[in-house]
């Protein structure tokens, strides 16, 4: 009962850093059918925030906030610099540009900070414990948990309540229509970047809080994972995005807990090969994007 | 010198290697009704959304109300005044019938100008009052077609360009929509309204152009038009 309890606390954890970042992807491709495959290292940008502002005497409340910050300022800068030239190019050209911008941020990581991971350390209570019913449940996990639940009702509150959110579900059902109405293009493709690089942010402080460490390859996995989940839940769904997301993590932490011993190098085939499975029943994935028809 | 709500000169269009449309000469007089016709593929829908800035004007000009707007960005062309309601609606389906209009009103400067033409348009459009958090995309065709005018005329526009707003709409339905025309012309509001079914938009045209094969094939008068038997014969198959 307890290993279940501390295996759910994981798993919902590991769920809400997958469904954020999946999110993020996403929201950006439902409206510019970009896969930016730079996604990660917005992520790892946002790590570096924090060890920066550590580095330089911050507290550590506000290294997180920082590092939030940081992540919205480089998918803007990622928009502005890279794939606003792009704007309206083929899906495959997209791709290859988010690659380049991936390969230079990596390598300027490497160069400008270092190739090997550099240490976070955050005050020793936030490693702690408490007591449920007897089992033993971190409290890193559990702030990440309400962390990213919080995140995900806040967005669903912009998208559903605002005037620029509503405009969000319309570009993603049809940007061109929506242009024809008024709106500016540049407006909304910016606020779906902000938002990707705030998820990615958000993912970033807890993967970060949770591992000790930044990398230059941080982002890399975590997203790879939240790709796999977006194509689960439907490419360009918001809501499968989430789902598919959760659905990762907690296959994750499920193949962890209690497949044998003798599994384990094959965790992440049987993870995906479920992924496979459920595509195959499903090919549009949980829960299709309203205009996969048309793209 | 009267001064046009849309003066198109010499319009060219181009997909890649295809001249769509080809030196295309169009008005539409203030508070009137140009009605636009012509078979499929003649080059109708180009026009349009050539002059709504999503398509690349390769040669030629688009004045609005005097002021050339060539080459302008659609959101500069709204703020000129023109609105659009496309070819297939195009509402937006995974939003309700409310969203649609609020989206449509977030381009207008003053947010109570906005709230008060969502009202307006409720009140209009009674089945959209009565369906407003009902998803759009559960709306009927002749539903849909009626927010998409609604949506159009959430930004306040002195021409509105309707394209096919009754293709696929039961008769009942192509008389409202009729109706709906001739009431915006009544308000002052010009219109370009492309059609297929030539004799109703004929009916209620002040002036006409068909086109051919990216062409004029002939403009002027809807009703000589209309007394043309083989303008008729050719072109517009009614």
């Amino acid at each position: 009962m307890e290993l279940i309890l501390q295996q759910a606390i994981n798993a919902i954890s590991l769920g809400g850093v997958y469904a954020m970042l999946a999110l993020g992807l996403a929201i950006v491709f439902s409206i510019v059918r970009l896969i930016n495959f730079a996604h990660g290292e917005i992520m790892t940008f946002g790590g570096y925030g924090i060890f920066l502002s550590l580095l330089f005497g911050m507290p550590p409340a506000a290294a997180l906030l920082i590092g939030v910050g940081a992540a919205v300022v480089m998918a803007l800068a990622m928009e502005r610099l890279a794939f606003r030239a792009m704007r309206g190019a083929d899906v495959v050209s997209l791709l290859i540009t988010s690659f380049a911008v991936s390969e230079i941020l990596k390598v300027l990581f490497q160069n400008g900070i270092s190739a090997r991971p550099v240490p976070i350390s955050l005050p020793a209570s936030w490693s702690g414990t408490y007591q449920i019913g007897g089992a033993t449940i971190g409290v890193l996990p559990t702030v990440s948990i309400i962390v990213a639940l919080v995140a995900l009702l806040g967005l669903t509150l912009f998208l559903k309540r605002t005037e620029i959110g509503i405009a969000m579900r319309a570009a993603a059902e049809d940007l061109e229509m929506l242009l024809l109405l008024g709106v500016r293009a540049n407006r909304v493709v910016a606020v779906a970047f902000a938002i990707s690089g705030l998820l990615a942010g958000i993912a970033a402080v807890i993967w970060t809080a949770q591992r000790g460490s930044v990398d230059p390859m941080m982002g890399f996995f975590p997203v790879l994972k939240a790709f796999i989940a977006t194509v689960l839940g439907g490419l360009g769904s918001l809501g499968g995005a989430v789902l598919g997301g959760f659905a990762i993590g907690i296959l994750e932490v499920l193949a962890q807990a209690f497949l044998p011993e003798a599994f384990a190098p094959y965790r992440d085939a049987i993870v995906l090969a479920t992924v496979i499975a459920a595509l195959l029943v499903r090919p549009d994935g949980l829960l299709p994007a309203a205009n996969a028809d048309r793209s | 010198m009267s001064e046009y709500a849309l003066e198109i000169r010499q319009l060219e269009v181009r997909y890649g290697p295809v001249r769509a449309v080809r030196g295309v000469d169009l008005t539409v007089a203030p508070g009137s009704v140009t009605a636009l016709l012509g078979a499929n593929g003649a080059g109708k829908t180009t026009t349009v959304m050539a002059v709504s800035g999503s398509r690349r004007i390769a040669a030629g000009s688009v004045s609005i109300f005097g002021k050339d707007m060539t080459g302008a960005t659609a959101d500069a062309i709204v703020r000129a005044g023109v609105a659009i309601s496309p070819e297939g609606r195009r509402i937006f389906g995974s939003l309700t019938v409310e969203e649609n209009l609020v989206v449509a009103g977030s381009v207008v400067p003053d947010h109570k100008v906005a709230v008060e033409r969502k009202a307006a348009m409720m009140e209009r459009f009674p089945i959209l009052a009565e369906r407003r958090r009902q998803l759009a995309g559960l709306l009927s065709g002749g539903e849909q077609q009626m927010l998409a005018v609604a949506r159009a005329l959430m930004s306040g526009p002195r021409l509105l360009l309707l394209d096919e707003p009754s293709l696929g709409l039961a008769p009942q339905m192509v008389d409202t929509i009729f109706a709906i025309i001739e009431e915006v012309r009544g308000e002052g509001i010009s219109v370009l309204l492309v059609e297929q079914n030539a004799t109703l938009a004929l009916d209620v045209a002040d002036h006409a152009v068909v086109l051919a094969n990216g062409e004029v094939a002939a403009s002027g008068d809807p009703a000589q038009i209309a007394n043309d038997a083989v303008l008729r014969e050719a072109y517009l198959a009614a």
